[in-house]
């Protein structure tokens, strides 16, 4: 890397000669490095996938999880560094709990969108803290507003989505997403090929092991964030393993 | 001792004049929701004790373009309180990038009646419409509680008005027949109350985002039954007939 | 130094309350009376679970203010909670019980709250803003399943609870407890058994028409809730009362 050496890159609060901050690419480096995630946002809901590395075959099955709840109708997708994460979830649901006492509707993910990337983007501005080293995708379903999602990234920077991805296989899996007609699509197609996006862009020569995470939130879950039925799941899985199995045999040369 | 003093009775002790005497908005309040939005209606009279210091004042206020609050208990106080909401709800709508909603405005109002209620003395029905609920109406108490309502009377006036709005009140009304609900009711209350007085002021709030006022005048109020004995034809006794 | 007159009671809308202000005086006062209340809550445990019962108005003084206002609170599939006095107060406890229960789900941990948890937290609650002189006006009846055993108890404004089989409070207190009792000892005598969810709804029911006729707060609208082992319930009831002995009324003597 052409920064290193430089002294540039010490403080997120310095630029480099010509205008880049590199403390913040590096945190960009931090979201590259794990596992993949992707939100698909379909006519009637918003469906979560993520592959999650599991680094060591001592760890128990299901822990350091990667979706979570931030409130009754939002959902979240993280990469990067899990720690980090974990301290923007707590600001979000904070953000969450404080709108519900002032005004007694639900946080509007539009909202919560604009704070959480105020916060993050804060963290890129002063030499004494670090930058987020992790990107966030959120996600929720209102009868009114419908369907949406945003992905902040740890510059704290955010757009609205139809289908993003974050982490190692960002490139392939959006190119996979880029295929699908997301807009008629419901959550309940969208699932299967969210698990087989994840199955499709995971490296079993690098990554060994993984396992698959899936949840959603949408017309069908009544508005609530939840993880999929353990039924969802298997067919999901079943789907996504068949299909990797036709492509396999087809790309055969 | 002033005036307002005077007419507010004697007082005893110079402490308890500042609170004997506060302005209150002695008032009928009403506000009731239709197919299509609300109306909110108001009389016009402002009490220091029993001298009236306002007779055409405006009891509806704006707390922002969709969303009016009428008020009864302290002036000062429920004026205060509403400032600061409508502070609020210009900060949300500026936040949010939409019109705030009445739900919020109305918990605001909530929450800060239930905080301080030791020290206030606020009694507020919130009305309003907004894209996501449509027309609404929440009642907060002096006391704090909270309550959504499709119709809601409130101040001095509204003890004569429970039995009257609980029979002609019904759900899915026009418009119009609305209108003319609140209209009467605000006139009966006037003829009962003597904390209630002058010129009837009613709002519409609908789709339109704005309110659109209406403005009945003291002399040009619905009648109702008077009461008045109709002296007898013949002559009984030669002299007075009734029993006064 | 002296004491402020209060001459105003709740429902004399001709002059504005004044509750225990202070400010101006130099004698502090700390006579915080309820303003918007609620009447008597019964509840009774059963052979497998615990059923409460509480009308739907709230008075203002001696006037039925709001005639549709519930006070059990289902706070998930283990706990119920009723409450009877100041409906503000209620409102506010009720408001941050919800927000735990959110919290709860958020974290996706599969624990929920028991209800001695809850009791116990109320308890704290409630305890404390009393020592602050700042009372929460209300008395709350926990019911729920603790280790597969039903739980009834029963918390007030100062803090006092303790748990038993069968509680009321208010007027309930007077009229109700005994009945309870009477209806619960009789099945004992007859069958030595507890009563079943039907014995016990019946009873409530019964005693509700009790209130209803000597209790001049009480009302003909309202709720019963159950809790069991696998279900939580909240029946929304009329009274069906019967005034037949009137007829056998005439004059005063």
């Amino acid at each position: 890397m052409s920064s290193i050496g430089t002294g540039y890159d010490l403080s997120a609060s310095q630029f480099s000669p010509d205008g880049r901050v590199f403390q913040v690419e590096y945190a960009f480096k931090a979201v590259e490095n794990s596992g993949t995630a992707i939100a698909l946002r379909g006519s009637d809901g918003v469906v979560f996938a993520v592959e999650k590395l599991v680094t060591s075959k001592l760890h128990e099955d299901g822990t350091g999880k990667r979706l979570f709840s931030i409130e009754n109708h939002i959902g979240m997708a993280v990469g990067g560094l899990m720690a980090d994460a974990s301290a923007i979830l707590d600001i979000a649901r904070g953000e969450a709990r404080s709108f519900r006492q002032s005004y007694n509707v639900p946080i509007s993910l539009k909202y919560l969108n604009e704070r959480l990337s105020m916060y993050i983007h804060a963290h890129t501005l002063y030499s004494a803290i670090r930058p987020f080293g992790c990107a966030i995708i959120i996600g929720s379903y209102d009868s009114t507003d419908g369907p949406q999602m945003y992905m902040i990234d740890p510059a704290g920077v955010s757009f609205g989505y139809f289908g993003c991805a974050i982490g190692k296989a960002k490139q392939t899996a959006k190119t996979e997403i880029e295929k699908l007609s997301l807009k008629t699509m419901t959550c309940k197609e969208l699932i299967k090929e969210a698990a087989k996006i994840i199955y499709m862009v995971h490296d079993e020569l690098k990554d060994k092991q993984f396992e698959l995470e899936l949840s959603w939130v949408g017309k069908h879950t009544d508005g609530k964030y939840e993880e999929v039925s353990k039924e969802v799941y298997e067919d999901a899985l079943k789907y996504a393993k068949a299909s990797l199995d036709d492509d396999s045999g087809s790309d055969g040369e | 001792m002033s005036l307002i003093s005077h007419c507010g009775g004697l007082q005893e002790n110079s402490v308890h004049d500042l609170e004997k005497d506060e302005v209150s908005t002695g008032t009928t309040i009403v506000a009731a929701t239709y197919d299509g939005g609300v109306i909110v209606g108001a009389d016009s009279r402002t009490t220091t004790g029993s001298y009236i210091a306002n007779r055409v004042t405006d009891k509806l206020t704006k707390v922002c373009d969709n969303i009016f609050c009428c008020r009864s208990g302290s002036a000062a106080d429920t004026q205060a309180i509403t400032d600061i909401v409508s502070y609020y709800m210009d900060l949300s709508s500026i936040q949010m990038g939409e019109p705030p909603l009445v739900r919020a405005a109305a918990t605001i109002f909530r929450n800060l009646i239930y905080e301080n209620r030791h020290q206030l003395t606020a009694g507020i029905i919130v009305a309003g419409w907004d894209k996501k609920f449509g027309g609404q109406v929440y009642a907060v108490n002096v006391s704090g509680t909270i309550v959504q309502q499709n119709i809601s009377i409130g101040g001095s006036g509204s003890s004569y008005l429970y039995g009257y709005m609980d029979s002609q009140y019904k759900d899915g009304m026009t418009q119009e027949e609305c209108e003319n609900l609140v209209l009467n009711a605000i006139s009966l209350a006037i003829k009962r109350d003597g904390s209630s007085g002058g010129v009837v002021r009613l709002g519409v709030l609908n789709h339109t985002g704005s309110i659109q006022r209406k403005l009945f005048l003291g002399d040009q109020l619905p009648k109702f039954y008077d009461n008045v004995l109709v002296k007898p034809q013949g002559d009984i006794s030669g002299g007075d007939t009734t029993m006064a | 130094m002296e004491m402020k007159q209060h001459n105003w009671i709740p429902g004399n809308f001709k002059s504005v309350p004044d509750i225990g202000r202070s400010a101006q005086n130099d004698s502090v006062q700390h006579g915080w009376t309820p303003i918007t209340t609620t009447t008597s809550v019964l509840g009774v445990v059963f052979d497998n679970g615990v059923a409460l019962a509480a009308d739907t108005l709230t008075s203002y003084g001696s006037m039925a203010c709001f005639q549709n206002n519930p006070r059990i609170l289902t706070v998930n599939k283990n706990i119920i909670v009723a409450a009877s006095g100041e409906y503000s107060d209620f409102q506010f406890i009720r408001d941050a019980v919800e927000e735990k229960v959110r919290t709860e789900i958020s974290l996706n941990d599969g624990i929920s709250m028991k209800p001695k948890a809850l009791y116990t937290w109320l308890s704290r609650v409630l305890y404390n803003r009393r020592t602050k002189m700042k009372p929460l006006w209300s008395t709350f009846l926990v019911a729920g399943i603790q280790n597969d055993e039903p739980f009834l108890g029963q918390i007030d404004k100062l803090g006092t609870a303790f748990v038993d089989e069968q509680i009321a409070c208010g007027y309930g207190a007077y009229l109700a407890l005994p009945l309870l009792r009477k209806g619960i000892e009789e099945k004992r005598e007859k069958s030595n058994s507890k009563l079943t969810k039907e014995e016990a709804v019946d009873l409530l029911k019964k005693c509700m028409e009790v209130l209803y006729y000597r209790d001049a707060r009480s009302h003909d609208k309202y709720q019963i809730g159950v809790v069991t082992k696998d279900s939580v319930e909240v029946l929304d009831l009329a009274l069906k009362p019967t005034w037949e002995v009137a007829k056998l009324v005439q004059g005063y003597e």
